[in-house]
């Protein structure tokens, strides 16, 4: 492992006598004594008293130690000593943010921006809610080497249970590994007592898949209070062509996800500039996930220096009906809600459909109109969501 | 040590090394001296030279032996050099090796900022050939005077400091070293041609003009007259050509890439915001930002809020980047006055663009000239390793009391410009920004104007207009307090370094008074 940035490296080896932990940090003079607090209170939730820690670390958070730490114990064998217990910081957030009412959360207006996180990088975390994307997504999958899905797992956990504070107003999203893999299943089952707003379901292919996530949320949650949504995955021949069931498998469903670059190499397509090739699998994303009422994402543009050509990438996938798009970059969140927030001229319409509606209601009429015109159910509903959310802006 | 308390708090010494100190007594004391102080008065002037007669002098020596020997230099003796080179400088190391050979002991070295080559000059510290440093220290060297290591103690001064002690004399240089990327026979020089080139040849200027000799050191010999010139010949004593005097690759290695740091940019975006909402970004004001990734990234995101409102700056101070250069091609900017250039394109645009104006310490940042530079400018955009609830900054030491950095022209551009704004991320690792009471002050907070952190932009309690037009435009502002505790709830409280008794270094404020001192660190 190369250790980063605001990260550390636990290692334990076993001995007898009374646990040693050694220290070794960029941040020592400043916080040594904290960092070995933190590794002893680990431990002791282990129940472990013997051997050898050592911490190298580089200006790690205390809930990063504490993930390294135990991931260094669970790694040589030992397990909580009771299953469930609060684990550190899981008592009492500091920083609880303000949570959306559940209401919002069941049916969250449409998510302009969902930006990855790497989940192995805790130096990105703290800061994360500072930039304003609509929706976060901590990723235990692609960006997670296998050997490192273990920690990346832990840290998640441990994030979620000290600090939700640091995602800000965004909505929070795990993308677990697909459950038919080797990690998945356990992914979602270290996050049973610190579940996210959403969990990002990879390489759907059936409704099959859905369900099985959703009947272990069922399984897990405590309350129907706090219902976990579903985002799914599409990146296969199979996806596409299944994902007008696999919008449907579930109502924790909120949002069908397109995947281009494996979307490509299943179907053995060259990647083009113009993204002909994977047109219609866009097409039937949204056209599946509309036909359910869900939202629908595009894909990541993974060059995050070129604004003008994620600009127009943005527009693309707006023209055709996708709500949101995939980030890899912060800098890309402004261009994105650019791109998917109404203009000016569509606003100001919606605006005066909703208020043809209303003057319609008022006066008991049960078909409204603009200047004769008859305005359909599906403009309705649409002029509502835009000025709603332009209202929700303003406010 | 005999110590006294000054105006913001701090224990310094009335005296070092036998020279006497007088206590800080408020950033702008000496503009409001009443007593003998007050007035103009002329100062004597630099060295007499003798008058070399008739003809052509002589200044050509054969090679360092030579030079060293007509130098003669003692044990003792303070020896000054620059930074124009950055980290590409071979000058330094060279000419303390070769006096540390001829057995000279005890020597003040006064670099206006060293470099991570420069690491190599801690031997010559630990073994006392090298006692004392005046001026700048930076990476292993102020490790070193934080550990101890250095016999006598350091002084610490920012560029405008420096020029102001050599004018005053509590700076005696008795000789300087200039690497010179082109010069003459003559001694006549400039920093903008040979394969050296490096832009300005600015922070010598002072030495050049009081050291009482002067030896110009140069790669890149040209027949006399050498033009431009930034360092004039009839200050000049002795003339060395060498082989190499650095490491054209290391001399301008500046990138003008936009930082990836999205806490970075976030930071910069907040100032550019600031600076235009606040209502600074107007026709023909003028900034001052370095070229660190958020100071970088501020400009260029000043330059879209300028484009799209149509708005130009008269100019920019500072050191100079690309990015400036094409501002000022772009008809953005009106001028560059620049003391150093940081990559190839803003040694081009010194050279070639006559609005792109070589400075000197004097008029950029000379605490004793009757305005300057940094006196002109509208915004300065500067960083810090800590930042105090009084406002107070530190830019010399870490929190952890190691002294890393040199001063720069900081506090001269802070307390000189019209509005000072401090820019850096609200912790570090998991170091916070915001103390109590910053290890070091570098800048006391009577000079500082604005924090601009990720988390939100306080605005010093003395510049209540100023805050007061950042809340109508709705900018996000947090006070320092406030914003401690919100990063000491994930960060945790650090706890103090050790320090020894022993006063390792003084920072001295702009008009020579003690601001605050450096202590030796506890052994660990």
């Amino acid at each position: 492992m190369t250790k980063r940035k605001s990260d550390c490296e636990a290692t334990y080896s076993p001995a007898a006598g009374a646990l040693r932990v050694r220290v070794e940090s960029s941040v020592g003079a400043l916080f040594a004594r904290a960092i070995e607090r933190v590794a002893r209170k680990t431990a002791a939730e282990f129940g472990v008293g013997s051997g050898e820690l050592r911490i190298d670390d580089d200006g790690a958070l205390d809930y990063a130690v504490a993930a390294r730490v135990e991931a260094a114990l669970r790694g040589a064998g030992f397990s909580r000593r009771s299953p469930g217990a609060a684990s550190l910081g899981a008592q009492a957030p500091a920083d609880a943010p303000a949570r959306a009412d559940d209401a919002a959360r069941r049916s969250p207006s449409p998510w302009r921006s969902r930006l990855y996180l790497p989940g192995d990088q805790p130096d990105l975390l703290p800061n994360a809610g500072l930039f304003g994307a609509d929706c976060l997504i901590l990723d235990l999958e692609d960006s997670v080497t296998p050997s490192r899905k273990a920690e990346a797992r832990i840290l998640a956990r441990r994030v979620l249970e000290a600090h939700r504070g640091f995602f800000g107003r965004s909505a929070l999203v795990v993308r677990v590994n697909p459950l038919s893999g080797p990690f998945g299943r356990d992914d979602v089952a270290e996050l049973g007592g610190c579940l996210p707003d959403a969990i990002l379901l990879p390489k759907c292919e059936s409704a099959a898949d859905v369900i099985a996530l959703a009947g272990l949320l069922d399984a897990m949650e405590a309350s129907p209070d706090g219902r976990t949504l579903i985002m799914a995955l599409v990146e296969t021949a199979r996806g596409v062509v299944a994902a007008p069931s696999i919008a449907a498998a579930s109502d924790r469903v909120c949002a069908l996800c397109f995947g281009a670059e494996d979307f490509s190499r299943d179907v053995g397509a060259r990647r083009t500039a113009s993204g002909a090739e994977a047109s219609l699998a866009r097409q039937s994303v949204v056209l599946a996930a509309k036909a359910t009422g869900v939202q629908a994402h595009d894909s990541v543009y993974s060059d995050s220096d070129d604004d003008a050509g994620f600009a127009a990438y943005c527009g693309a996938a707006r023209a055709i009906g996708f709500d949101g798009v995939g980030l890899v970059h912060p800098r890309q969140i402004a261009v994105a809600h650019r791109a998917f927030d109404p203009g000016p001229g569509e606003l100001e319409e919606a605006r005066r459909v909703v208020a043809a509606l209303e003057e319609a209601e008022s006066r008991g009429l049960g078909v409204a109109s603009i200047e004769g015109k008859m305005i359909d159910a599906p403009v309705a509903e649409r002029a509502r969501r835009v000025a709603a959310r332009a209202n929700g802006k303003a406010r | 040590m005999n110590m006294t308390v000054n105006s913001i708090g701090r224990d310094v010494p009335a005296s070092i090394d036998g020279r006497p100190l007088r206590p800080f007594a408020g950033a702008y004391a000496d503009a409001s001296a009443t007593d003998d102080d007050a007035g103009t008065r002329r100062s004597a002037g630099g060295p007499k030279r003798p008058s070399p007669g008739r003809g052509r002098p002589d200044k050509i020596v054969a090679g360092w032996d030579e030079l060293l020997d007509r130098l003669d230099l003692k044990d003792g003796s303070t020896i000054s050099f620059h930074h124009h080179l950055r980290d590409g400088d071979a000058v330094i190391n060279e000419v303390v090796g070769r006096l540390a050979a001829r057995g000279l002991r005890d020597l003040t070295i006064a670099p206006t900022a060293l470099f991570p080559v420069h690491d190599r000059l801690v031997p010559y510290i630990e073994s006392g050939v090298i006692a004392r440093v005046e001026g700048s220290m930076n990476g292993a060297v102020g490790a070193a005077c934080s550990r101890g290591a250095m016999r006598g103690t350091a002084v610490l001064r920012s560029h405008g400091g420096r020029q102001r002690a050599i004018q005053d004399g509590d700076l005696h240089i008795d000789a300087a070293f200039i690497a010179a990327p082109c010069a003459d026979p003559a001694g006549n020089a400039n920093g903008l041609f040979g394969k050296s080139a490096c832009g300005p040849l600015a922070y010598p200027v002072p030495d050049s003009l009081y050291a009482d000799r002067v030896a110009v050191i140069t790669d890149g010999l040209v027949p006399y007259p050498c033009a431009p010139r930034s360092i004039s010949g009839g200050n000049v004593d002795w003339v060395l050509e060498v082989e190499s005097i650095g490491d054209a690759s290391k001399i301008v290695s500046g990138t003008t890439r936009l930082t990836r740091s999205p806490t970075q940019l976030l930071i910069a975006e907040l100032t550019a915001r600031f600076i235009e909402e606040t209502g600074v970004m107007r026709d023909g004001f003028s900034f001052q930002a370095g070229a660190g990734g958020i100071s970088l990234a501020a400009v260029v995101f000043l330059a879209e809020r300028m484009r799209a409102r149509g708005v130009k700056a008269s100019f920019a101070h500072g050191g100079a980047t690309g990015v400036l250069a094409s501002l000022l091609e772009e008809g953005l900017l009106g001028s560059i006055v620049d003391l150093q250039s940081f990559d190839l394109e803003a040694v081009r645009s010194c050279r070639d663009n006559l609005r792109h104006i070589e400075s000197t310490p004097f008029d950029s940042y000379g605490p004793r000239a009757s305005g300057s530079a940094a006196s002109m400018l509208d915004i300065a955009v500067l960083g810090a390793t800590e930042v105090d609830l009084d406002f107070n900054v530190n830019v010399n030491t870490h929190s952890d009391g190691l002294l890393l950095h040199g001063i720069g022209g900081h506090t001269d551009a802070a307390a000189s410009a019209a509005c000072s704004i401090i820019t850096a991320p609200s912790f570090r690792k998991r170091i916070p920004i915001v103390r109590e009471r910053v290890t070091t002050v570098s800048c006391p907070g009577e000079a500082v104007d604005v924090v601009v952190t990720e988390r939100g932009i306080a605005i010093n309690p003395r510049r209540g207009e100023l805050a007061e037009r950042a809340r109508r435009a709705g900018l996000p502002l947090v006070t320092l307090g406030d914003l401690m505790v919100e990063v000491r709830a994930f960060t945790g409280i650090p706890d103090e370094p050790e320090f020894g008794d022993r006063v390792v270094a003084v920072v001295e404020w702009r008009d020579g008074t003690a601001l605050d001192v450096v202590r030796e660190l506890a052994p660990r």
